[in-house]
């Protein structure tokens, strides 16, 4: 495997690939990759959404080749953080990068108009994307696909509005259901004035010993479909946790002054299923199928004319724009999502915006000179859905200011304790105790995937654990997640691929790695990102930790500051940083 | 496409073996339920790995193609096993033969990669791939191993002769 990286620079108009193998043999791919490469690209202290500041998309050795390995990982300067960005997305692009034979992909600089590029197999093209800009992301992602080859096998990625206006959370929405969601990776599309991107290839792969690779194949195939490893990503999908938090007091609604929903019955995963459940879809290479597609049919007329509009959710959405903003209804909470969708909004950051905007409002902080006019109200679906087109058309400074995420709303117009954000990243729908917190503060990417706090304090609820415990199950995992992120595998698939099967799958490619070989490419992986960081501002110790956290009961009980303190320092000890 | 004749002599080498093999059938894949399809293309890399012994998606001869991005619905088109076969009719090279079974057999040998059996096939089953040689199915049924969702069956039919 020739292991490539291809530079595009959007001011020059170029584009050139590099051989990295040394670079990829230290640092795997994916994320390991990603971080170097930001690293050596971003100068420090830079604009995140200058042109110095670049994109990299970067996929591992077992992409397209294995099972579930089907993410590719972003990697860039948080417009909302201003510290790492780092997003993952499935759908079909790590193999669309693997056939066209780029492992990593790094874009530079901006275009003197709006552009898109098209990477077709060697063959690198920045066209003009005039005529598109402003579209919504799902009319582009239409319009593109009749312009580009490689039906079937390519990846079309792109930006709506929301991007283009700079947003500090807008995504970018990848093969229509799936996204780059998470810290502004649309905003530094926008910047660039960069609409889309497509990616379609012909090259195939040789395996050194295709006898063995297809017995690993089988074995992770097998364990994949067959044991329940992944079962509860099938049937109803992640929702179905909606259901699960509530029961456990951890379900985060209206802005987090409650852990558990009245209507929770009414939005979780089974009334989903039963009332709008249309079809499954995988993302290329995972015979899972965990992608939800709900059909939303509203009349718009009297006389039985329908629109009909296909929307994917997941448990995170119906958090952020569902419960979290009271909204009671399966319908409410699809139509807010299909919104986001348009914009290409990161609907959880969008969601946790609106419910502090809510609340501001209630208590007065803001008023409706400022909302002009928009009814912000728990449960209040037309209003929001009209907030956030107005978050992506910024008509006024309170609506800018929305845009630039919780931090800074709640710095401008106050109600800094119920501003829902750990590492200025807005949270995700756990409130189920300190781990869950701590997790997603000292994570380096402040989300609740680096180290599945929510998941420690949930087993915490069965069996107590002390500070201790739970603090070196968190290290466990930022160090383990880093390397599964550089293979990159989905994360719902981390069952499948224990380190017995990720040293045989490597092994089947022809990378030769130990157990202790991988524990210290995660340590690596941690520091380097770390590194990045701390030299762009983050200060572990002078983070905010919003009250509200310790207001309302959680699964594990009231959360007291102590405790959160305690695991900080306890983390900080662990990690050698005194 | 030399992993294509490695293919069809594994094939051969199955029928003989396998105590099951009744005469007088042969076996033909059949998209039992396309509308179960999750487009998670595991046929198509089964396809290429079992059969070719690369990853690829170019090189399976199964195809599972979108209308419309993910939004729409998925097409697969397999190779039907026409009984008057087109491809081989079409074949000035001799390079398809029709045995007396019914199968169509590939002579990589004798083929000048001219593609008149794709134009030939309007299922679209049939396809010259980079080397300009016919990716062709041989019904061997190792994509339906890997169907997660039973979109894809192997059914015996008569054979003729």
């Amino acid at each position: 495997m020739l292991r490539k990286v291809l530079y595009i620079d959007l001011t020059k108009n170029e584009s050139w690939v590099e051989e990295r193998q040394e670079l990829f043999e230290d640092w795997m791919g994916g994320t390991g990759v990603g971080i170097r490469l930001l690293q050596e690209e971003c100068p420090a202290g830079a604009d995140p959404l200058s042109p110095a500041a670049p994109i990299i998309l970067s996929i591992g050795p077992l992409n397209g080749i294995f099972p579930v390995a089907t993410k590719t990982v972003a990697t860039f300067k948080s417009p909302l953080t201003g510290e790492l960005g780092e997003s993952y997305a499935g759908g079909r692009l790590s193999l669309a990068m693997r056939f066209a034979g780029h492992e990593a992909v790094v874009i530079r600089g901006r275009a003197q108009r709006p552009c898109y590029i098209s990477i077709r197999d060697g063959d690198v093209k920045i066209k003009d994307a005039t005529s598109i800009w402003g579209i919504d992301a799902q009319t582009t992602g239409i319009i593109l696909r009749d312009r580009e080859p490689g039906v079937g096998r390519r990846s079309i990625i792109r930006i709506g509005p929301a991007g283009e206006a700079g947003v500090r959370y807008a995504g970018v929405v990848v093969d229509t259901y799936r996204h780059f969601g998470r810290l502004g990776l649309g905003a530094v599309f926008g910047s660039k004035r960069l609409k889309a991107l497509v990616v379609s290839g012909t090259e195939h792969v040789d395996v050194p010993e295709i006898k063995r690779y297809r017995e690993v194949y089988d074995r992770l195939y097998q364990t994949a479909v067959q044991t329940s490893a992944m079962e509860k990503y099938h049937d109803f999908g992640t929702s179905v946790n909606i259901g699960v938090l509530n029961f456990l007091k951890g379900l985060p609604t209206k802005n987090f002054l409650a852990s558990s929903f009245d209507s929770a019955e009414s939005i979780g995963g089974e009334i989903f299923a039963e009332k709008h459940l249309l079809r499954r879809l995988s993302c290329a290479g995972c015979p899972i199928g965990c992608v939800h597609i709900a059909g939303l049919k509203t009349a718009f007329s009297p006389h039985q004319e329908f629109e009909l509009r296909k929307i994917s959710y997941d448990y995170e959405p119906i958090y952020s724009l569902g419960s979290n903003l009271g909204v009671g209804s399966a319908e409410g909470i699809l139509q807010l999502i299909d919104v986001c969708e348009r914009l290409g909004l990161d609907v959880m950051s969008a969601g946790v915006v609106l419910s502090w905007a809510t609340e501001a409002l209630e208590k007065g902080l803001v008023g409706s000179k400022e909302t002009l006019d928009v009814p912000l109200q728990w449960n209040g679906v037309e209003g929001y859905a009209r907030a956030l087109e107005n978050i992506a058309r910024a008509p006024n400074e309170f609506y800018e200011a929305l845009g630039r995420g919780v931090e800074c709303a709640s710095e401008k117009y106050g109600g800094r304790e119920y501003a829902m954000s750990l590492g200025r990243n807005e949270v995700s729908g756990y409130h189920t105790g300190p781990a869950s917190i701590v997790g997603q503060l000292v994570g380096v990417r402040h989300s609740h995937l680096d180290n599945a706090g929510y998941s420690i304090d949930q087993k915490a609820a069965k069996k107590s654990m002390d500070s201790e415990s739970m603090v070196e199950e968190i290290i466990r995992e930022d160090d383990s997640r880093g390397v599964f992120n550089s293979l990159v595998g989905c994360l719902f698939a981390r069952g499948v691929y224990t380190d017995g099967n990720i040293i045989d799958s490597l092994g089947a490619v022809g990378i030769v790695k130990s157990k202790e070989d991988l524990q210290e490419l995660g340590r690596r992986i941690f520091e380097e990102k770390y590194r990045f960081k701390v030299r762009e501002g983050f200060d572990l110790s002078r983070q905010r930790i919003p009250r509200r956290f310790y207001e309302t009961v959680s699964t594990l009980g009231m959360v007291t500051p102590e405790t959160v303190e305690e695991m900080i320092r306890i983390y900080r000890k662990k990690r050698g940083w005194g | 496409m030399s992993q294509a004749q490695g293919g069809q002599e594994k094939q051969s080498a199955t029928e003989k073996t396998n105590p099951r093999a009744r005469p007088r059938m042969r076996r033909r894949l059949k998209v039992a339920h396309p509308e179960r399809c999750i487009g998670c293309l595991g046929c198509m890399f089964a396809c290429s790995r079992i059969r070719t012994g690369t990853v690829s998606l170019q090189n399976s001869a199964i195809k599972v193609q979108t209308q419309g991005g993910i939004e729409g619905d998925f097409r697969v088109v397999v190779c039907r096993a026409c009984a008057d076969a087109p491809c081989a009719r079409a074949c000035p090279a001799g390079a398809l033969e029709k045995k007396p079974d019914g199968r169509v057999v590939y002579h990589r040998d004798r083929c000048t990669g001219c593609g008149e059996c794709e134009k030939a096939c309007l299922v679209g089953a049939i396809t010259l791939g980079k080397e300009k040689r016919p990716i062709k199915c041989i019904h061997c049924g190792a994509c339906v191993q890997f169907c997660p969702h039973g979109v894809l069956e192997l059914e015996e039919v008569p054979s003729e002769g």
